[in-house]
Parts: structure tokens; C-alpha cells; sequence
């Protein structure tokens, strides 16, 4: 099927056509004519064949949720996640603090020190998921592909501090040996063709 | 009065409450589910199989809640108002041949509580007194929707009692009996003997202001969850609220008996298959009842008042004329 017809934004053209509605009686006369045509017309029997008919048919369309899912698309912004990297397990993150700063709702909270190794070692990283509104900006800014949604939208607590701290969002080290982590393929993620679209950087000026 | 007479009347009237408080909230799962089928969705599912146990769940629930009773509520009134359409509902059952005379262990049982020779009258009196509920309810509910809904109320009472009574003159003039018995005998010859043939405008006119008496779709104005909330329930809560409800769906399954007896033949001959015809007939109104919910929108106040004095009552005069001139000549 061609996008054709969703793309088109001129609205003023096409199947659009103006409803006839007929004109308003006025005089006692042509009000009452429009009583007797209404009466005798039978139109209250049309709406209960209508409900009747569905409800002979039964085709029912209640997801009965917690047995039944509908399926959400990859690109669905849920609930955060940290992933770890495929060479050596350990996490993605840097550090690097672009996530805190884009975040528009301002509720991401990080702390970061040097480690032995002088490296930059995150120690502290949470994300209010009360003001959060899954805008998906801190995986698209993310550099390492560290933060991302996921399909993950069922949180239930008695505690709001709960949501969400960063071992919550990392991906267990056994899922990972296990090589089970997904990656995700919505906001920051590399568009599926990517390599034919690479340029060479331009040196020349 | 000899004590056989009183005992069993006393065990007819408990069990046609026992009976009717059941069927009140079984109605409210038939309502929910056929209205979700109609809408395609599935209704209750939860609770039980089926969701049959959804009744019991909003049982338990009415019956434990808190009591509210606001401040700045005119009190007893308040409080006595739901009962009012409560007691009325199942009052005016009492004049109604529910099943047609039957025999246990060699004794004779009449399924109604009390033939009076005024049944019919008797009966929609009662079901009449019952929008004092609703009327008092919301006056003494100091709440502007309540208030509004109680208007409502006042000008159904009005409109509609006059309809209902003009439309049931011509089939009383033609029995010549008031009692709901009597009528039944009268039809009792079968199809071809039911009222409905000779008064086909009279049946219409009555089952229209049916929907009126019980407050149901498309006459639904007096608690319009979309305008005035749930008009005079507004301010109750507990089981206060679920007697205006039990009012509400015993008074269509008694109207539900009453149209059939009275225009459609009853019991008939008052054989078993009779009485199961009796049963069918009402359940089909009282799925009416419910189809109409689903399909039709509700009229406007003004609207309401305007088919009532300006269409149902002329022609229910006029029903009732003719009627007059063909019995006497
Ligand atoms: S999704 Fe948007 S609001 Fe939520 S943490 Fe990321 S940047 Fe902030
Ligand atoms: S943007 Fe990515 S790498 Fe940088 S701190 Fe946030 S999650 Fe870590």
C-alpha cells in the first residue's frame, strides 16, 4: 500500500462533501408534518437492529488485559533501561552526564567519581519516574547507547522513591552472560540501514 | 381472618421480597452484560464464571460502606427517601398474579399477596408514590443537580401518570374490572382473545410511559449521569444508593409483569406453559428495557414534556372515545 494517501495534508480536496440537512420548520404546519414523517419513518427500529445485530453477531473486542496483551511496537518509550556492553559485560554508561542535562523534566540525578583506575566511575544515578513524561530525549542524546526506553510499562509500589534507581534499570549480569539482552530499537537507537548511508568526513575544507 | 390465611400470606410476601431483591440485582448483571454486548465488549468477567458473582461483590460492597450523610441535608428526609422508592416498588407487587394458581401437596397457592378488586389501580398508584423517592431525595440533598433532578422528577410525575392512566381507561372500560385477575380472564381464550388486537394504540401509549414510570432510557432525565450527574442520587452513598437501585429494577420487572397481563394475555388458561408464556413475556420487556438503553439517546426535559401533553395525551383521549363509542353501539 502506498503512503499516499496519508501524507496528503490538503484536506480540501477529495471525498469531502457537505452533509444536506434539511431546512428548520417554521410555521405549526411543516413542524408537524416533520412529527408524523419522524414517527412513521421508524428510525428508533433502525438503532435497535443495529445493537441487536451486533450483539447476535458477538464479535467482541475486549482485550481482557492482565490474560491478554496487545502487542506494543519496538519503538515504544517505557520505562528506562541500562545496557551493558557485548565484549565485556560491564556498563555502557560514562559518566558523561548528557543525559542529566538534556532531561527536560530535570529528573535524572547522577554522581560520578574517579576510580582506582582513573577512570569515571558512575555512583549515583536515579530517575524520577513521577516527573518523567518518556520524551526519549536521554537515549536519543545518549553517546554509548547506554540509556533507553523499553516495552516495560506494568511499575507497581507502595513507595514512589521505587522508581526507578539504577540496578533496577540495569540489565542483570546473568541475563547478559546469557546473552539475553535486547537491544532497543526506538529513540538513539542506529536505523537498521545505516552503513549504506555513511559519508566520508569532508577534509576539504 | 383464620391463621392459615395470615401464614401464608406472610410466607408469599417473603418470598416474592426474597425473590425480587435477588432478581433486582441479577437485573443490574443482565443489564451490564447485554448493554456490553451490544457495544461489543464483554461486561463483567472477573468475579466468578462469568462474572456471576459481580452481584454478590457489589452487594458486599454496598452493604459494608460508609453511611454518608452530608451536612446541610434536610436530614430525616434524606434518609427516609430511598426507602420510600424501595418500600413503594415492592408494595405495589402485591396486587400483581405473578404465576397462575398452583397446587402444593394439595393446597391451593395464588401467587398474588392480595387480589383487591382496584389491582390495577392500586399497582400504579404505588409505582406513582414511588417518585416521591426521587423528589424528596433530591430536595433534601442541598446539592444544585439533586435539586434539578427533583424538578424532573416533579414534572414526569405529572406528565406521565395523566398518560398512563388515560391509556389503560379503554382496556378497563372493555373488561370492566379492575383487578389484574380479571383481566387475565378475560384473555384467557388465547392468542386471538389479548387485549393488544382491539387496543393496539393503548399498548403503545402504555408501554411508552413504562419507560417513563421506571425512569429508564429514552426518558432517562432524572439521573442523567452526562447532565446532572446521578441526579437525585448525587449525595447518597452505601446501601442508602442501592435501595433507590432496588427500587429502580424491581419496579421494571413488576411493570414488566403488567404489561403482558394486562394487554398480552397474562398466564392464558393458567396451564404450565402459560406461566412459562407469562415468564417469556416479561423477560422480553424487560430486555426492552435494556435494548433501548443501548440503542436510543434521551430526550431533553422540554422534549419529554412536549410528547406528553402535545402527542400521548390526545391520542389517549381520543383512544379512549372511540373506544367509548364502539362499546356503545
Ligand atoms: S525520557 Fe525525557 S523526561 Fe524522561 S528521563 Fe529521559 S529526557 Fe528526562
Ligand atoms: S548520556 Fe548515557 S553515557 Fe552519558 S551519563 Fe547518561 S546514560 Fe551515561
Amino acid at each position: 500500500m502506498s503512503l499516499e494517501a496519508f501524507n496528503n495534508r490538503n484536506v480540501a480536496e477529495g471525498d469531502y462533501f457537505l452533509v444536506a440537512i434539511e431546512e428548520y420548520p417554521t410555521t405549526g404546519w411543516d413542524k408537524f408534518k416533520r412529527v408524523v414523517k419522524r414517527t412513521f419513518k421508524g428510525e428508533l427500529f433502525v438503532g435497535l437492529w443495529v445493537v441487536l445485530r451486533e450483539m447476535i453477531r458477538f464479535d467482541i473486542h475486549t482485550v481482557q488485559y492482565p490474560q491478554e496483551k496487545m502487542p506494543i511496537g519496538p519503538r515504544y518509550r517505557a520505562v528506562h533501561q541500562m545496557k551493558r556492553l557485548w565484549e565485556s559485560n560491564t556498563e555502557r554508561c560514562i559518566g558523561c552526564g548528557l543525559c542529566e542535562k538534556i532531561c527536560i523534566s530535570d529528573c535524572i540525578r547522577m554522581d560520578t567519581k574517579i576510580d582506582e583506575n582513573s577512570r569515571k566511575e558512575v555512583t549515583e544515578y536515579t530517575i524520577n519516574l513521577g516527573r518523567c513524561i518518556f520524551c526519549g530525549y536521554c537515549a536519543e542524546v545518549c553517546p554509548e547507547l547506554a540509556i533507553t526506553h523499553s516495552g516495560e510499562y506494568e511499575n507497581a509500589s507502595e513507595q514512589r522513591e521505587h522508581f526507578i534507581i539504577y540496578e533496577d534499570m540495569l540489565t542483570p549480569i546473568d541475563k547478559m552472560k546469557a546473552g539475553k539482552q535486547l537491544e532497543f530499537e526506538g529513540f538513539g537507537a542506529i536505523t537498521p540501514h545505516e552503513d549504506e548511508r555513511v559519508k566520508k568526513t569532508p577534509l576539504a575544507y | 381472618m383464620d391463621s392459615a390465611y395470615l401464614i401464608e400470606t406472610i410466607i408469599k410476601v417473603v418470598v416474592i421480597l426474597l425473590i425480587f431483591s435477588a432478581l433486582a440485582g441479577i437485573g443490574t448483571y443482565f443489564e451490564r452484560k447485554i448493554l456490553a454486548f451490544m457495544q461489543r465488549r464483554l461486561g463483567p468477567m472477573n468475579v466468578g464464571p462469568y462474572g456471576l458473582l459481580q452481584v454478590a461483590a457489589d452487594g458486599i460492597k454496598l452493604f459494608t460502606k460508609e453511611d454518608i450523610i452530608p451536612t446541610n441535608v434536610v436530614t430525616p428526609i434524606f434518609k427516609i427517601a430511598p426507602v420510600i422508592t424501595a418500600a413503594t416498588a415492592f408494595m405495589a407487587a402485591a396486587a400483581i398474579p405473578f404465576l397462575p394458581p398452583f397446587e402444593v401437596f394439595g393446597y391451593e397457592v395464588h401467587p398474588i399477596v392480595a387480589d383487591v378488586n382496584i389491582g390495577i389501580l392500586y399497582v400504579l398508584g404505588m409505582m406513582a408514590v414511588g417518585f416521591y423517592g426521587p423528589l424528596l431525595g433530591g430536595m433534601a440533598s442541598a446539592n444544585k443537580f439533586s435539586l434539578l433532578s427533583a424538578a424532573r422528577t416533579a414534572a414526569v410525575f405529572i406528565s406521565y401518570e395523566v398518560v398512563t392512566g388515560l391509556s389503560l381507561l379503554a382496556p378497563i372500560m372493555m373488561v370492566g374490572s379492575l383487578s389484574l385477575i380479571d383481566f387475565n380472564e378475560y384473555q384467557a381464550g388465547g392468542i386471538g382473545d389479548w387485549i393488544v388486537w382491539s387496543q393496539p394504540v393503548a399498548f403503545i401509549l402504555f408501554w411508552i410511559s413504562a419507560f417513563a414510570e421506571t425512569g429508564r432510557t429514552p426518558f432517562h432525565l432524572i439521573a442523567n449521569d452526562h447532565e446532572i450527574i446521578d441526579g437525585f442520587g448525587t449525595e447518597y452513598s452505601g446501601m442508602r444508593w442501592g435501595l433507590f437501585f432496588i427500587g429502580e429494577y424491581a419496579n421494571m420487572f413488576f411493570i414488566s409483569f403488567v404489561i403482558p397481563l394486562i394487554f398480552l394475555g397474562g398466564y392464558g388458561d393458567g396451564s404450565l406453559f402459560g406461566a412459562l408464556g407469562l415468564l417469556g413475556k416479561m423477560s422480553f420487556f424487560f430486555f426492552f428495557f435494556l435494548w433501548t438503553r443501548a440503542a436510543w439517546p434521551d430526550v431533553r426535559p422540554d422534549q419529554l414534556m412536549w410528547l406528553c401533553w402535545k402527542i400521548l395525551m390526545p391520542i389517549a383521549v381520543i383512544n379512549v372515545v372511540i373506544t367509548g363509542f364502539v362499546m356503545m353501539f
